[in-house]
């Protein structure tokens, strides 16, 4: 079993997540040697080709492919060929004429690297694409519950917050429900796709509900232009009604634990107290980003002699 | 292609006698037991390296650190694999800098997994030493590499394949050599 492309969790097989969190564990041991580097990718390039700002997915990736010894190129969108108007699939067609074995893809629009795949030999990983998907951040927020939890299955995961246009979410949803968790999502009735349920879980439009006898509670980033659309009155009214903070957090398991994808709005869907109190995993979250990557990246660049496309 | 079993080397009162001399024999090289470590290169060299250690601090008195190694990220062949080798965690909770490493292995053949675990090794920390202990040296070296401890030197063709099982993984103690039948795949 092999991965070409990794585009989302929605059609990636179990055996496949699995095999990537299990491979995650020995990656996260290099990260805290004295020596973080293994020679395991030396000679493969890797690009990261971002057309949405990112500080944490970007680096994350960059150290993920350093730390196994691959090379790697950034592309900033705002600084290159692309203000000029050369479209995504010249700059993939470019970028993978240059030698590139990976290309590391973030994009505004749903489907960006899925049509990638189309347009060059390189592998594509989905870094997230507009309202689609973003599976890297998924399979490290699942890394970082069996991490704390030694199990997925079984377990109860409320998802907070504007569930609409969260890729974060609508990946974590498919991979969690695939390892047999219990996905509960709450968010304004404006921020609640339509047929949600469909997937596989259970929908609020109250956090409380959610929230009673959670053992994982991801609380979304609430993308601040979301006010200017309409879909909330108020920042301060969306914070006091759905909001992580310590009261809600109370009707939670004992030893539930909190996520947050980052970067965080303190204040608006998640305390300060909350987010550095001690349930709160997000820096865990971080560290185990480079180790997922790392895993993704070692598998989809090893072992290709029998290669399966997987979208 | 399928294995024949072809010839039993040692059973398993056989590996037992091998392991008890090559525990002696690390004793005496080193002059005692100070700053010795013994790594186990998983997957079956990591109950044999603990064989060891038992048989160690059984002669000294004294117990020896053992650690596991997986030196799959450390391979020479990766891109050349049609599968993708199961990754192991590394487990050395000591330091190997200054200390006198003793790599344990099943078997030693072409050399280049020992090759790969002196990398891996070095890159944990700075060995005063590294040896190297193996169940059964079967010659065929592709690299200039050479074990200190050999529990049984068994001249093979490449058609065949040694097989050490050991209890712990495969439910017994023993050391068999197969052949390849067959057309190869």
């Amino acid at each position: 079993m092999s991965i070409k492309h990794l585009l989302g969790l929605e059609h990636l097989p179990v055996e496949t997540i699995t095999k990537i969190l299990d491979t995650a564990g020995p990656m996260k041991q290099i990260i805290s040697r004295d020596l973080k580097k293994v020679p395991t990718l030396r000679g493969k390039a890797v690009a990261t080709v971002f057309y949405e700002p990112s500080t944490r997915t970007r680096l994350s990736f960059e150290l993920a492919a350093k730390y196994l010894s691959a090379d790697t190129v950034g592309l900033a969108t705002a600084s290159s060929s692309v203000v000029k108007g050369e479209t995504l699939i010249d700059t993939a067609r470019t970028v993978a004429a240059m030698g590139v074995d990976v290309i590391v893809l973030r994009h505004p629009m749903s489907g960006a690297a899925e049509l990638m795949t189309r347009y060059t030999d390189a592998y594509v990983v989905n870094a997230g694409d507009g309202m689609h998907e973003h599976p890297t951040q998924a399979l490290l927020d699942m890394f970082t519950i069996l991490e704390s939890k030694n199990r997925i299955s079984g377990l109860k995961v409320a998802i907070l917050g504007d569930i609409l246009h969260s890729r974060v979410a609508r990946s974590n949803i498919w991979g969690l429900t695939k390892l047999g968790a219990e996905v509960h999502v709450a968010g304004p009735p404006t921020m609640l796709p339509a047929g949600l349920e469909q997937l596989g879980v259970r929908v609020y439009d109250r956090p409380e509900a959610a929230l009673e006898g959670a053992d994982v509670v991801m609380a979304l980033r609430l993308q601040l232009e979301r006010q200017r659309q309409g879909l909330i009155p108020s920042l301060r009214e969306y914070a006091r009604l759905y909001g992580l903070n310590a009261e809600r957090l109370a009707l939670t398991k004992d030893d539930a634990v909190v996520l947050h994808p980052g970067p965080m709005n303190r204040g608006v869907e998640i305390t300060a107290e909350v987010a550095d109190g001690s349930r709160s995993l997000i820096t865990d979250q971080v560290t185990n980003g480079v180790a997922v990557r790392m895993a993704c990246l070692y598998l989809m660049t090893v072992g290709d002699a029998s290669r399966e496309d997987i979208d | 292609m399928h294995l024949v079993e072809k010839a039993q080397i040692l059973d398993e009162k056989g590996m037992a006698r091998a392991l008890t001399r090559i525990a002696h024999e690390i004793i005496e090289r080193n002059h005692g037991t100070d700053n010795l470590v013994l790594i186990g290169i998983r997957r079956r060299g990591v109950p044999i390296a603990v064989r060891l250690a038992e048989r160690i601090q059984k002669i000294e008195g004294t117990a020896v650190p053992v650690g596991f190694l997986d030196i799959t990220l450390y391979r020479d062949d990766l891109t050349k694999l049609d599968y993708h080798p199961v990754l192991y965690k590394t487990q050395v909770d000591f330091s190997v800098t200054d200390k006198i490493v003793v790599l344990v292995d099943d078997v030693l053949y072409t050399g280049r997994t020992t090759r790969a675990a002196m990398d891996a090794i070095m890159d944990l920390g700075r060995p005063k030493v590294i040896q190297m202990a193996v169940m059964v040296d079967r010659g065929h070296r592709e690299l200039p590499i050479r074990a200190d401890y050999v529990g049984k030197n068994v001249p093979t063709s490449t058609k065949e394949v040694v097989s050490v099982e050991i209890n712990e993984i495969d439910g017994r103690d023993r050391i068999l050599i197969l052949e390849r039948i067959g057309p190869d795949e």
